[in-house]
């Protein structure tokens, strides 16, 4: 009962900050420049969740997540572009697509850990690069020309969905059982979690997002290139999650937000953003390797101690 | 005859990868971190040797070895820097940290002299010669011959002197090491110092053979360097050797075939078959792993 008025309370707030964001753009308060900073915030912000559910929840550290982003970009393009379907479907599709790629590159490479995990995961997200650079029907590296579809109401909505779909799923027993891989994947086993299939699944619900994520984006630009997916986007995708905290959903929102702000300002100076995000990155491991947030979540400042029993920490 | 000159070509391609494969390699069994900056000092020290050989007129063999002494130096302050603090947290902690100095010297370089690229002076002839029917540039066997008389090196300092003796002690149990009275710490600085003067030694090598050098050349041969250090087995020193031979025979034989564009993916798919089927690599074992 009281969570789900939490829930509801949540969804009404963000319901006004739509509405709020809806007014302003259509009584042009805010211009296109701003605009747009709105929609990279929320394809932002959807990349860092779906990748907080892999990294922070299922402690599977993947830094392919750029490669998912190609595919549900190129897909959804294909679909508007070439087949000529609506923008909706195009998302959908995308996401589909990205998830079974999840499911592609997550069954032979979660076998791996930690390292390896890793290594194998960005030479996944490179050769689906690869492959996408020598296919001529998308335009090999000169890019695809996409018209430009997407609006705040898409953007937000399609974050809206994401953050509720993750921080439901990880609030199940399904979210508590890639939780318990997280801390001791052998215990885990042992108490009769199907480690690979919670694994496998939480990496195909990560790429699914990331693949909704890349529909939005590649509505958002008018080229799309395989370039721009490459191992420095996934960088980019890792430092949101990590900046955060790993295990924190709302950290992952947090920084999304803060970062795509501090990287409009810096646009014009990219080597510096990359120095100051390469130093954030570096001083954050050296002095609190969990993130800013930790596992802990902004809502659990406001609860009092008495009731206790939601912490993420154990 | 075409093939053999293929496979030559090939073997001093791979031995540019197998100099930095064998820093990653030597780095992964000691401290069992990935360092994802070892690309960036093989990239500075091809930077280096540029600006040895055209800014001040040094020799190529003089500019090979001020490149190395200044990785190494670079390597060891990394080290000091970065990798210590991190000896005892998290692998993922470490391995961001690698990303993030990885990006912080490339984008430092990029900084201070811009993205755009550098050719390299030819401070030596590329002549070709025939050597039973196949036509082998004189650059092919200078790679070659440095490459491996510096290997030769390696398994010297690593099999018959005393350092070579602590850090394959170190490798092998650090606690134990230390408890011998091995200084780790010195241990693990001298194994950067090594693995950085040979990526230093493969940039200078690289910009001799690619003649063309920018700030972020140092990514693409790095993976590569590391899925070489996989292939052979990580943290065994003639598995990089060998696993970066192939690597390069691998990439020649498929730019060969026609499919030069696919050359970077077959190293993906390489590493990912390996990563698969034998985790281990060709020379690994199930045991531990060593220096």
């Amino acid at each position: 009962m009281k969570k789900s008025k939490i829930f509801w309370g949540y969804l009404v707030l963000a319901l006004v900050i739509y509405g709020v964001g809806q007014a302003l753009i259509s009584m042009n308060v805010i211009d296109l420049y701003y605009q747009n900073m709105l929609i990279t915030m929320c394809i932002n912000l959807m990349l860092a969740v779906s990748l907080h559910l892999v990294i922070g929840i299922t402690g599977q550290f993947s830094i392919g997540h750029a490669g998912f982003l190609a595919v549900g970009a190129y897909v959804s393009a294909i679909v508007t572009m070439k087949l000529g379907m609506p923008f909706i479907v195009a998302i959908l599709a995308g996401a589909i697509v990205a998830m079974l790629a999840g499911l592609l590159v997550g069954i032979p490479t979660l076998r791996l850990k930690g390292d390896y995990l890793a290594i194998a995961t960005l030479g996944f997200a490179e050769i689906i690069r690869i492959v996408i650079l020598n296919i001529d029907y998308v335009g090999g590296a000169a890019g695809m020309q996409v018209s430009h579809m997407t609006t705040w109401t898409y953007a937000f909505f399609t974050a809206l969905i994401t953050v509720i779909v993750i921080s439901n799923f990880t609030k199940s027993r399904h979210g508590r059982a890639c939780i318990s891989i997280r801390e001791d994947e052998i215990a885990s086993d042992a108490m009769g979690i199907n480690t690979t299939y919670y694994k496998v699944a939480a990496f195909a619900i990560g790429a699914f997002f990331a693949g909704v994520a890349g529909a939005i984006f590649a509505h958002n630009t008018y080229i799309i290139q395989p370039a721009s997916f490459g191992f420095l986007k996934s960088f980019d995708i890792l430092i949101f999650v990590v900046l955060g905290g790993l295990g924190s959903l709302s950290g992952s929102v947090i920084s999304a937000i803060l970062l795509t702000f501090v990287s409009a300002y810096l646009a014009n100076f990219p080597e510096t953003r990359m120095i100051i995000y390469s130093l954030v990155l570096i001083l954050v491991m050296l002095y609190r390797p969990t993130g800013l947030m930790g596992t802990k979540e902004i809502t659990d400042l406001f609860k009092s101690k008495k009731k206790g029993g939601m912490t993420h920490d154990e | 005859m075409e093939w053999i000159q293929q496979l030559i070509n090939g073997i001093s391609i791979g031995s540019i990868y197998a100099l930095i494969a064998l820093g990653y390699t030597m780095v992964y069994g000691i401290i069992k971190l990935i360092n994802f900056a070892h690309g960036d000092v093989f990239m500075v020290g091809a930077f280096i040797g540029f600006y040895a050989i055209a800014k001040w007129e040094m020799n190529f063999f003089a500019a090979l070895l001020l490149a190395m002494m200044l990785c190494a130096v670079f390597g060891v302050i990394i080290e000091r820097v970065a990798y210590k603090r991190l000896r005892n947290s998290t692998r993922i902690a470490a391995l961001i940290t690698a990303i993030g100095v990885s990006l912080l010297i490339e984008y430092t370089v990029v900084f201070f002299r811009g993205a755009q690229l550098e050719s390299y002076p030819k401070t030596i002839e590329n002549k070709t010669i025939t050597i039973l029917g196949a036509q082998i540039g004189t650059h092919s066997i200078l790679i070659l011959s440095v490459s491996i008389g510096l290997m030769i090196l390696l398994q010297f300092i690593v099999q018959k002197t005393k350092i070579g003796k602590a850090m394959r002690a170190v490798s092998h149990d650090a606690d134990a090491a230390r408890l011998m009275g091995i200084n780790v710490d010195n241990t693990i600085s001298a194994t950067f110092a090594i693995g950085s003067s040979l990526a230093g030694a493969a940039g200078v090598i690289f910009g001799l053979y690619y003649t063309k050098i920018d700030p972020f050349m140092g990514v693409i041969p790095g993976l590569k360097a590391f899925i070489a250090a996989v292939l052979g087995g990580i943290g065994i020193i003639p598995g990089a050797m060998v696993g970066g031979m192939l690597l390069g025979v691998v990439e020649t034989v498929v730019s060969a075939l026609g499919f030069s564009l696919w050359r970077d993916a077959a190293a993906f798919i390489i590493l990912i078959l390996i990563l698969v089927f034998k985790p281990e690599g060709i020379f690994g074992k199930n045991a531990r792993e060593k220096v």
